[in-house]
């Protein structure tokens, strides 16, 4: 087994992909010759070339819709959005159609893609580089959204949104492609779609972020911890679909929730999930459940960025307030 | 395939410094002051850009987007504007915005993540950088439109690359100006790459002007690097706008001889001697200068004063923009509606109580 980053895994995936399936293409924006502004095609044009690793013109609508095309014509396509905050020129495609097509063709045509986006701030990027919008995403009916927050799952959620039949959006946290490595197996292994992960158990919170806030949760358990508080924590890492009977059992348990994500608060993802806790473990809560989020503004440029972030101390005085309560 | 003039474009002032016959007629009438201001301000952009380049490296400055070879695209076409005209930039166009009436406080605050570095001075019709790609080329065409539906004289102009040539956005606002006649001016710096990606992929066509005709506007393909064909295709444009003749898409020929952004590494997908070819042989300054030498109109002299003098106030501006005053994190809600709404009052408050805690 190698260490990897979590962007070296991502690497990873997409080769083994592209080996073992040649029906599988990369397209995007620079992916081909630069290897991605992120480096996370590096090296797969060298190998598999120009008709596998393809450079597209700069216009996201033109690279969902000819993917769509493409999926239906028997192709495999993984398509490299730059930025998450990119993605908005090619939403019509995504929205109206990508989504849609199972639906629309009654099971005849559907849009068998995987569509990547880096996302997220906490690296200084510039102006509208930053956005958590994958609530617009996990809003829309026929998509499926995913986040790993390490490089194993990286990897492994990576295949899994490849061989899967529907269309899915792989969200990429940008602050985590490089700031862990792990063992990773060389081989390849999938990470099921539909599924949380534990990452630590505890008895008196349930901690439930994803991303890039996955580690900002467990330091503030860390923290609680000193304090004989325990944090289960959990990588809800399949937005949808969601991964309901993890979640509630852990809250039953605990009886104690607080959802920590960098998006801005309105009808964000952490919304949906605080309803569907509170319609499925009502009476096994102890406290209202808190949500510690962007604010609901636009993410702001860097020099600010700090202060929209949810950071440890936000998330510790959530955690302080649940049981206070 | 094109001729080597068509494929740079119209060329008034060769690489050499001297002029071509055109370029003769086009000069004569350029007021002596215009033609010296000309070469400072692409002497001063240089300056600007190159420090800016090491802020960066610094850590003084975030992520910045180099402009060193686009000067005399961005210088040109600039000073044949108006204060009363809109200009719609990328986030290329330091340039631009500081002949605009920017102050190079701002834009470095612009690049030190500070969203004041967006807000221009009053009156200063400059719409902060569009970043998503393509995406200022419609607000051009539309703040034309108000002008021609208001009966004003304005005119507007949209900056951008030639990968955003393949952007929807890009095709919709050429044909509304087509559609409804606008007094807007398409400006599009072909600096050959759209990050690592050339233009031979963003367009089967081998030239970006002649997509013009697709929209019944007109096209014209110019050396970039020449500061007096830019000005003087520029200024027709605006005369053409001006008085009902509708858009123009131009498309300025150069190249950037840096990275796309100082997140990049252009060696990755440019080839040396090409860079080398462009750097030392096609630079808009050096050309620029061996005219206003043979002219008399510049020395080494002068040269070395106003240099002295840029690089004062460059030095000037990063010391105020590097002792300006942080907002507090609370700045985030300053702008976002008219009136806070209860909800975000709230979350203010909120932040508020975080930080005094
Ligand atoms: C809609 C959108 N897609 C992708 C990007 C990422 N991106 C930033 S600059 C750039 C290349 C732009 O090239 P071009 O239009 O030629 O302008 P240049 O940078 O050469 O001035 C890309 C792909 C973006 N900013 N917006």
């Amino acid at each position: 087994m190698a260490q990897l980053t979590l962007i070296q895994a991502i690497n990873d995936a997409m080769r083994i992909a592209l080996e073992r399936d040649p029906s599988v293409v990369i397209l995007g924006e620079d992916v081909g010759k630069n290897g991605g502004v992120f480096r996370a095609t590096e090296g797969l044009w060298k190998r598999f070339g120009d008709d596998r690793v393809i450079d597209t013109p700069l216009a996201e609508a033109g690279i969902v819709g000819t993917a769509i095309g493409m999926a239906v014509n028997g192709l495999r396509p993984i398509v490299e959005i730059q930025f998450l905050g990119f993605s908005y020129p090619g939403f019509e495609q995504i929205v109206s159609h990508a989504a849609r097509l199972r639906t629309r063709t009654q099971g005849m045509f559907p849009a068998t893609m995987v569509i990547r986006a880096p996302y997220g701030g906490g690296i200084r990027a510039p102006e509208l580089h930053s956005d958590s919008t994958e609530a617009l995403f996990v809003h829309t009916p026929g998509l499926k959204v995913v986040v790993p927050s390490t490089p194993y799952d990286a990897k492994g959620l990576l295949l899994a949104s490849i061989s899967d039949p529907d269309p899915v959006l792989f969200l990429e946290p940008m602050k985590l492609y490089r700031s862990v490595r792990e063992e990773v197996p060389e081989t390849a292994y999938e990470v099921p779609i539909g599924q949380a992960r534990v990452v630590r158990e505890g008895e008196d919170v349930t901690l439930l972020a994803w991303g890039a806030m996955v580690p900002v949760a467990i330091a503030a358990a860390d923290e609680w911890a000193e304090k004989g508080v325990s944090c289960e924590v959990i990588d809800v890492r399949s937005l949808y679909p969601l991964d309901e009977e993890t979640l509630v059992t852990s809250v039953k348990k605990t009886g104690r929730a607080v959802i920590v994500h960098e998006a801005p608060r309105t009808a964000g993802v952490g919304a949906e999930l605080a309803a569907m806790l509170q319609e499925q473990a009502f009476l096994w809560l102890e406290a209202p459940i808190a949500r510690v989020t962007g604010y609901d503004v636009p993410v702001p440029m860097f020099a600010l960025e700090d202060a929209f972030r949810p950071d440890v101390k936000r998330v510790s005085e959530a955690v302080r307030q649940v049981i206070a309560f | 395939m094109l001729r080597q003039m068509e494929k740079v474009g119209l060329q008034y002032l060769q690489p050499d410094g001297t002029l071509t016959p055109e370029g003769e007629v086009a000069w004569k009438p350029i007021e002596r002051p215009l033609k010296i201001e000309f070469y400072r301000w692409m002497c001063k952009i240089r300056l600007f850009d190159q420090r800016a380049v090491i802020l960066q490296r610094q850590g003084r400055i975030g992520t910045y987007a180099p402009l060193q070879g686009q000067e005399a695209a961005q210088v040109g076409s600039a000073l044949a504007l108006n204060r009363e005209d809109w200009v719609f930039p990328s986030y290329r166009e330091h340039g631009v915005a500081m002949i605009a009436g920017m102050p190079l406080k701002q834009i470095l605050l612009y690049w030190m993540g500070r969203v004041e570095g967006c807000r221009p001075p009053e009156g200063i019709k400059l719409f902060p950088p569009a970043v998503p790609i393509a995406t200022q080329i419609p607000h051009a065409a539309g703040a034309a439109w108000a002008s021609k539906l208001k009966g004003e004289q304005s005119v507007a102009v949209a900056y951008f690359g030639d990968g955003a040539t393949s952007e929807g956005d890009f095709h919709e606002g050429l044909n509304f100006a087509g559609v409804f006649r606008l007094p807007v001016i398409f400006f599009c710096q072909n600096n050959q790459y759209a990050i690592s990606v050339p233009f031979s992929r963003q367009t089967a066509t081998e030239t970006v002007a002649e997509k013009a005709a697709a929209y019944a506007i007109r096209g014209v393909r110019v050396d970039g690097n020449d500061v007096l064909a830019i000005y003087t295709v520029m200024k027709e444009a605006v005369e053409r706008a001006r008085s009902g003749e509708g858009a123009t898409l131009i498309e300025a020929v150069t190249y950037r001889h840096g990275a796309h952004t100082t997140a990049d590494d252009a060696g990755r997908y440019r080839k040396q001697e090409e860079t080398r070819e462009w750097v030392e042989l096609r630079d808009p300054l050096t050309r620029y200068r061996r005219l206003l030498e043979s002219e008399g109109l510049w020395s080494e002299a002068e040269e070395r004063d106003w240099e002295a003098h840029c690089k004062q106030e460059i030095e000037e501006a990063v010391r105020e923009a590097e002792s300006a005053e942080v907002p507090p994190s609370s700045h985030l809600f300053a702008h976002v509606f008219a009136d806070l709404p209860p909800s975000l009052v709230r979350q203010r408050e909120s932040l508020f109580r975080l930080e005094e805690g």
